[in-house]
């Protein structure tokens, strides 16, 4: 029987021949980071054994939640990061001023290559999938556990293989596929599972996009995203300045095995919104019937918060102006795209606009800082989730999109389609 | 272990923002973190909640973040221990790594606040004191059952280690 492109990962990485799903194995894992809400209990952890890390430059601590600090008790957290850092001399950590959300960052640095085993204490870990690597979410004690001893236990998933054809509308992007996607299996479609993306419609799909897509993978339930290594991957590692040589490009077994394959035809496929209070409450833009009217818009996270993400914005926003009582907040996920969007000429769109642009942080996508809602407020968000209380108050809503229809609800003050507000 | 004790009665995919709001996250301390325990979605539960306390839920119980101050907060309300019909893979791991045992089961079907059941964790057998019905639960893998035995991940690192 053939493997799958997680089984081989996870394979190699427990140096076996071969892993089954549902076979609980110990493997090496070749990155593990947390960020200043999970570092605190990880770094206890490590402290506590009294041991020095595995390997200094295959951890990575990211200040992003809750920074520049939102109040003393998140300074407190930081600063445990921190000491942690000078006293132990570790290179892989961001300052405010130069971090950005971990799962934007981390790949744009050039620290994610295809085939490593990587572990985060931060459920969006799935995220890095995108690359083709095997990367999955967990608590702090995973995670001080990884640093201590670079190892990590896994249950080998089976997988689930998505395969998306045919040509996308325009306005359709990753979020898009994903929201459609999660809507079609549930929140716990893929549970304790891999979702496998591929098909030809993935293939030409822009990295960005595909880490969009492995990102809401945990909203599925799922234990790991991935998307099989290709042209566009090479591409983009290149431009992150990382080698051929420097990592294996591993791919699925034509007769591995999978507990189901979804085939999804893309050209059905509309921008998509999700109701709240789940990710998968979702709808074709078309098929919204009444106004829904918003409070706020949100253009941001790990998802949404790339450099794509926010041209897609100015294309809507270009020449328009926020609707009247409604807030549009902008935050670039990384100092690099925060630098790129001003240099093309970004800010201005947005600041035209009446949007308000912050610096690099999760910020409002938990609920964290930064744009709290109020009871009875209404946010359309490109983050990942729309759970009760999950942006503020427990008496919000808050409605999932991509970064267009957001930029574009923002404008008509209801949620809309981008075509309806472009000038 | 056995834990006998009263439910609290959840529905399908109680997520880790419900659990513990993101705004309390700006500290890891358990007794800080049991005082807005389930806030958002029970605001009785703080008030009312007592030593020995069992939580019973529908699927997908922990969905969403991968903090670990979710099954910290539940453990420190005093809950003995949490069964619903299925959990998110990362709060499963998180509540054995921090020792707060949790089972799969549909007891939650024939429950009722405040109703009382008795849990034994090592046969996986759930019983419901009003009804007399007993439930299984699945077993829980070899591999975390040493870890349980080995007293926690901690423990096993420093095995692990030799330290
Ligand atoms: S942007 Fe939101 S989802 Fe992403 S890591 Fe930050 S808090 Fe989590």
């Amino acid at each position: 029987m053939g493997m799958t492109i997680s089984q081989k990962i996870l394979a190699k990485k427990s140096n076996r021949d071969e892993v089954k799903p549902g076979e609980i194995v110990m493997a090496d894992v070749d990155l593990a980071f947390a960020n200043d809400i999970t570092a605190p209990i990880a770094i206890d952890f490590v402290r506590k054994l009294g041991v020095n890390v595995f390997d200094e430059s295959r951890i990575a601590l990211i200040p992003d939640h809750f920074t520049p600090n939102k109040d003393i008790n998140s300074a407190n957290q930081c600063k445990i990061m921190r000491d942690f850092v000078k006293e132990r001399g570790l290179p892989n950590y961001w300052e405010t001023g130069e971090v950005g959300i971990e799962h934007a960052l981390l790949p744009e640095q050039g620290y994610v290559k295809p085939g490593m085993l990587i572990v985060g204490a931060d459920s969006h870990t799935c995220t890095h999938g995108a690359l083709g690597a095997f990367a999955t979410g967990m608590g702090s004690t995973d995670v001080g556990f990884a640093f201590a001893t670079g190892k990590s236990w896994f249950r080998v998933p089976e997988s689930i293989k998505f395969v998306y054809r045919g040509k996308r509308n325009r306005w359709v992007v990753g979020k898009d596929l994903i929201l459609y996607t999660i809507g079609k299996i549930g929140v716990a479609g893929a549970l304790y599972k891999s979702m496998e993306f591929t098909g030809d419609a993935i293939f030409e799909l822009p990295m960005e996009d595909r880490l969009t897509m492995c990102n809401m993978a945990v909203e599925a339930g799922a234990k790991n995203g991935i998307v099989p290594p290709d042209g566009v991957t090479v591409d983009y590692l290149k431009s992150r300045g990382v080698e051929p040589s420097e990592y294996e490009m591993l791919a699925s077994d034509t007769d591995a095995e999978y507990s189901d394959i979804v085939e999804i035809n893309v050209s059905n496929i509309e921008p998509q919104v999700a109701f709240p209070h789940l990710p998968s409450n979702t709808k074709g833009i078309s098929e919204i019937k009444e106004d829904i009217k918003i409070d706020q818009a949100f253009i941001g996270s790990c998802t949404n918060g790339r450099l794509s993400d926010l041209r897609e914005a100015a294309k809507v926003l270009k020449g328009n102006k926020v609707a009247k009582y409604v807030r549009l907040i902008v935050i670039p996920a990384t100092v690099e795209v925060y630098r790129e969007a001003l240099k093309e000429g970004l800010f201005d769109i947005f600041l035209d606009a009446g949007a308000v642009i912050s610096t690099p942080t999760c910020g409002p996508c938990l609920g964290g800082y930064m744009g709290i809602l109020a009871d009875g407020e209404v946010c359309v968000s490109t983050s990942n989730r729309n759970f009760v209380g999950r942006m503020g108050s427990k008496k919000a809503f808050v409605y999932l999109s991509s970064p267009a229809v957001a930029a574009a609800s923002a404008v008509a003050g209801k949620i809309v389609h981008p075509d309806e507000v472009i000038k | 272990m056995i834990f006998r004790g009263r439910v609290w009665v959840y529905p399908d995919n109680v997520d880790t923002d419900v659990i513990i709001p993101a705004r309390y996250l700006n500290t890891s301390d358990p007794k800080e973190l049991a005082k807005h325990c389930m806030e958002d979605i029970d605001e009785s539960f703080t008030k009312e909640v007592k030593e020995g306390d069992i939580i019973v839920a529908g699927f997908n119980f922990g969905s969403g973040s991968s903090r670990e101050h979710a099954p910290i907060a539940i453990k420190a309300s005093g809950v003995a221990c949490v069964v619903a019909k299925s959990f998110s893979r990362i709060f499963y791991r998180n509540a054995f790594n921090i020792g707060l045992p949790i089972l799969e089961s549909r007891v939650v079907d024939e429950l009722e606040k405040f109703d009382e059941i008795e849990v034994d964790t090592e046969r996986g057998k759930i019983k419901v004191l009003k009804s007399g019905k007993v439930y299984s639960s699945s077993v829980i893998p070899e591999f975390m059952q040493r870890l349980i035995e080995s007293g926690g991940l901690f423990n096993y690192a420093k095995e692990l280690l030799g330290v």
